[in-house]
């Protein structure tokens, strides 16, 4: 096989920084790769640089199909047929599915809109990857699953010979990765050239047939998708070795913080029951829509069940409000920490004493600064958040640095049970673990932790007990030590 | 997943009446022919060949700005300035025919000149500067307010030229002896209306307008010319309050440089009710008829049925708060509907 996209002695500079050091980088025709770094590895820096977005420095070389340039252009780029997924799948949510698809259409000059020939152009794009869609629908309306194949439709009309696919699995149930990935396989069957960019290693193995990792700007290797693990692949990308240890703990002997009794909302969850003990790490997973997140939301208060109990310390309490559920000691970092759970323009102590305001007033209601400053100094050194000054926006912090601020902030309201949704979603390797060490921390100070996640290694690591959730309703315990990977997965999946 | 296929030329009229029934749009045709009929009912003059034409022409110039702040809002940007554009419009084209003659052409070459100029500043400064185009002309109304105000002084133009008083008379008819015809209002507000349908539907660049509208960061990626997008829009705007302008002059058959500002609200007012959405690319030249159509047999309405007119301010806020509420909850109940049904 010929190579379809190299890169050689690719470097890039931003403001003196190196970005990208010396990469050199070959695709093969037909290949499936997946390139894997930390954020600040330098692979956007490396997606710009084939889109022809960003300019490599002189010296490198980029040949694509035989052609060697010094640079792309992205109208050279778009005409040599690579196109880029992004995450966010850069569609229209207002316009139609066959608009968005033949976009490409609109482009260039200013003429009438043939809408046949859009319709057309749709068509022969979805029937070249073997879909159906509704063309007249809306994007807005459909599916995350459903939108990535609108977006890589529009990769088919614009006749790509090589896609870019940016984190493609994220939002995605097994299910559905499942889907994307055998539709990866027809894309490569047809000679078209594929490039993941992705840390879930374990589920683009499948079609991977090579990994290149980056590290600080710098190329560690390429390596057969075969030969590496996730824990090799974590070493691989932070240079750092990783163990998974939790110690054993005997629940049964800890003091109930919270319990559930056949608790209902109909549509999201059904009669369910678990507790959860003082110091003990309970992991809750189940697919996307199995009803994990509603319940954590009717815990927190912001949702009210139809029936059942909930009960703190043997009492039973009602939530009308997550106001109420902070009163009663339950604390909730919510699954998307940027959009719920942080004002990000705000400073990071005013994020970080925000829901202790009510404990800092001094006379006349008065936040007293001597104290604001204090809880704030506590929570940022107790949890390693790397601030160079805490009033400056939460925005300038990195993912892991921002989960932090959120578990600070509600840690400063001492709370009972903290509920986790998916805590390190779109969080490093490294940072995830400083963040999997903190919560182990504190459950160790005695704080009933909940975990929800649908990361199968997540829960099983580091929590102390696990509860499948599926269709809304809980589907079995399962205790880490007992219980393999395989076993939940098949367990979540059934 | 995959959904239901559909191989045939376009869909289907049984599936674009399903998708229509859902629509914002199809509510307010219910509400807007319920109107109607209760006020045909209700009082003798409304359904008279007489009301129909009075509505059409003093109308046409919020009618007229609706087809241009659509466009605006499609594109996810918002105008304010536009009656103050319209005003230094109208008066400089006036002045110019006063002291130097000139034609139908000349003066919508100088109207509509000066406003794309005007439109061209906002959109210059609101792309290049990436400040909120709220903020950007709200400053401009007053920068090209108060320039118009201090070089005339407030002075206002009477005497037109009689081509213009006259104006444009077609198809006339007498009916019990009062004179009927298509004017020079009922004409623009026409074709503002269909050259607007005509530039979002049909064109590559009304669509790049909607695409904007819908995900900026995608537009861009795709490499649309935004810049360019953006003086199209707001020069559309300034060229649409140029017509506006002529529009208002010749039914007044004076030109007051006091009068058209303050309008800006009535206009929004139109376009919002008429599904337009503020976070852009959503709105369609249908529902914004409805919409004016609605705002305005309402107060035809109101008058008609002996409200004082006072209260017809009050009644036009709450149709519009209405409006929005209803929308929101439907919104919200579908949502939900979806999520159980996943």
């Amino acid at each position: 096989m010929a190579a379809f996209l190299e890169l050689r002695n690719i470097s890039k500079i931003f403001g003196g920084v190196h970005a990208l050091r010396q990469v050199d980088l070959a695709v093969e025709a037909g290949e499936v790769h997946c390139l894997v770094g930390e954020n600040g590895s330098g692979k956007s820096t490396l997606i710009k640089i084939v889109s022809g977005v960003a300019a490599p420095e002189r010296g490198g070389e980029i040949v694509i199909d035989g052609q060697s340039f010094e640079r792309l252009t992205p109208g050279e780029s778009t005409r040599l047929g690579i196109q880029v997924i992004y995450q966010d799948l850069s569609l229209f949510p207002n316009l139609t599915v066959a608009e968005n698809i033949a976009v490409g259409a609109h482009l260039d000059g200013v003429r009438l809109v043939d809408w046949g020939r859009i319709r057309a152009k749709a068509r022969a794009a979805m029937a070249r990857i073997g879909v159906s869609l509704d063309l007249e629908a809306k994007v807005a309306g459909l599916s995350v699953a459903t939108r990535q194949l609108v977006a890589i439709c529009r990769a088919m009309a614009a006749d790509a010979r090589f896609v870019i696919m940016d984190e493609p699995t994220s939002s995605l149930t097994r299910h559905e990765v499942e889907s994307l990935l055998s539709l990866v396989e027809d894309l490569r069957a047809k000679g078209i050239s594929i490039m993941f960019v992705s840390h879930r290693l374990n589920e683009v193995r499948e079609v991977a047939e090579r990994v290149t990792v980056l590290r600080d700007g710098s190329k560690v290797g390429t390596f057969s998708a075969r030969e590496i693990d996730d824990k090799k692949l974590a070493a691989l990308m932070t240079g750092k070795s990783f163990s998974y240890t939790l110690s054993e703990i005997q629940p049964g002997k800890l003091p109930v913080a919270l319990s559930v009794e056949n608790l209902t909302r109909t549509g999201e969850y059904e009669d369910v029951s678990f507790e959860v003990h003082a110091g003990e790490i309970l992991g809750i997973t189940g697919l996307l829509g199995s009803g994990r997140t509603e319940l954590a939301l009717s815990l927190f208060g912001m949702t009210q069940p139809d029936s059942g109990k909930i009960l703190i310390e043997g009492r039973e309490v009602s939530f009308r409000s997550p106001r109420d559920a902070v009163d009663q000691g339950i604390a909730y970092v919510p699954e998307d920490r940027l959009t719920q759970g942080l004002v990000l323009d705000q400073p990071i102590s005013a994020n970080i004493v925000v829901t202790v305001l009510d404990k800092l007033a001094a006379r006349f209601h008065l936040i007293d600064p001597r104290e604001r400053r204090a809880t704030v100094d506590k929570w940022v050194s107790d949890l390693s958040i790397k601030v160079s000054d805490p009033e400056n926006p939460v925005k300038t912090l990195s993912g892991g640095n921002q989960q932090r601020v959120v578990l600070a902030k509600w840690m400063a309201r001492q709370p009972r049970v903290l509920i986790l949704d998916s805590p390190t979603v779109g969080v490093d390797i490294s940072a995830k673990d400083g963040i999997y060490e903190i919560v182990k921390r504190l459950a160790a100070d005695g704080i009933a932790v909940i975990m929800i996640s649908d990361e199968i290694p997540e829960v099983l690591y580091h929590s102390h007990r696990i509860l499948v959730m599926r269709a809304g309703r809980l589907s079995g315990e399962h205790i880490p030590f007992r219980s393999s990977e395989q076993d939940l997965m098949a367990a979540v999946n059934a | 997943m995959r959904e239901g296929s559909s191989m045939r030329e376009g869909p289907s009229i049984r599936e674009g009446w399903a998708r229509f029934r859902r629509s914002h749009e199809f509510w307010l045709l219910i509400v807007v022919v319920v109107l109607c009929v209760l006020l045909s009912v209700t009082t003798d003059s409304f359904l008279t060949l007489q009301n129909l034409f009075d509505l059409l022409t003093s109308n046409a110039f919020v009618g007229v700005l609706c087809a241009g702040l659509l466009v605006v809002i499609v594109a996810g940007g918002i105008d304010i300035s536009f009656t103050a554009t319209a005003t230094v419009a109208q008066y400089v084209a006036m002045s110019v025919a006063v002291a130097y003659g000139g034609n139908w052409l000349s003066v919508f070459a100088i109207a509509c000149g000066v406003g794309v100029l005007c439109g061209f500043v906002n959109a210059f400064v609101i792309y290049t500067f990436k400040i909120k185009s709220i903020i950007v002309t709200i400053a401009t109304l007053n920068i090209f307010y108060g320039v118009l105000i201090f070089v005339t002084r407030g002075n206002y133009i009477y005497s037109l030229p009689d081509w213009f008083a006259t104006g444009i008379n077609w198809f006339a008819f007498e009916r019990d002896e009062i004179p009927y015809s298509l004017n020079f209002q009922m004409l623009m507000l026409v074709a503002v209306f269909a050259l607007t349908w005509f530039l979002l539907n049909r064109t590559n660049i009304g669509r790049q307008i909607y695409a904007m509208g819908g995900n900026p960061d995608a537009a861009q990626r795709l490499g649309f010319n935004l810049f360019r997008l953006h003086l199209i829009v707001y020069g559309y705007m300034g060229f649409v309050a140029g017509i506006a302008s002529l529009v208002q002059a010749q039914l007044a058959q004076s030109v007051a440089p006091t009068v058209l500002v303050g309008k800006e609200l009535d206009v929004l007012a139109a376009v919002v009710l008429g599904g337009a959405s503020l976070l852009g690319g959503v709105g369609t030249v249908f529902g914004t008829i409805l919409g004016l159509t609605l705002l305005a047999i309402m107060q035809n309405g109101l008058v008609l049925l002996g409200v004082s007119s006072y209260w017809s301010q009050f009644f036009v806020g709450l149709v519009i708060l209405l409006s929005v509420s209803v929308t929101a909850v439907s919104m919200a109940r579908s949502n939900r509907s979806r999520k159980a049904r996943a």
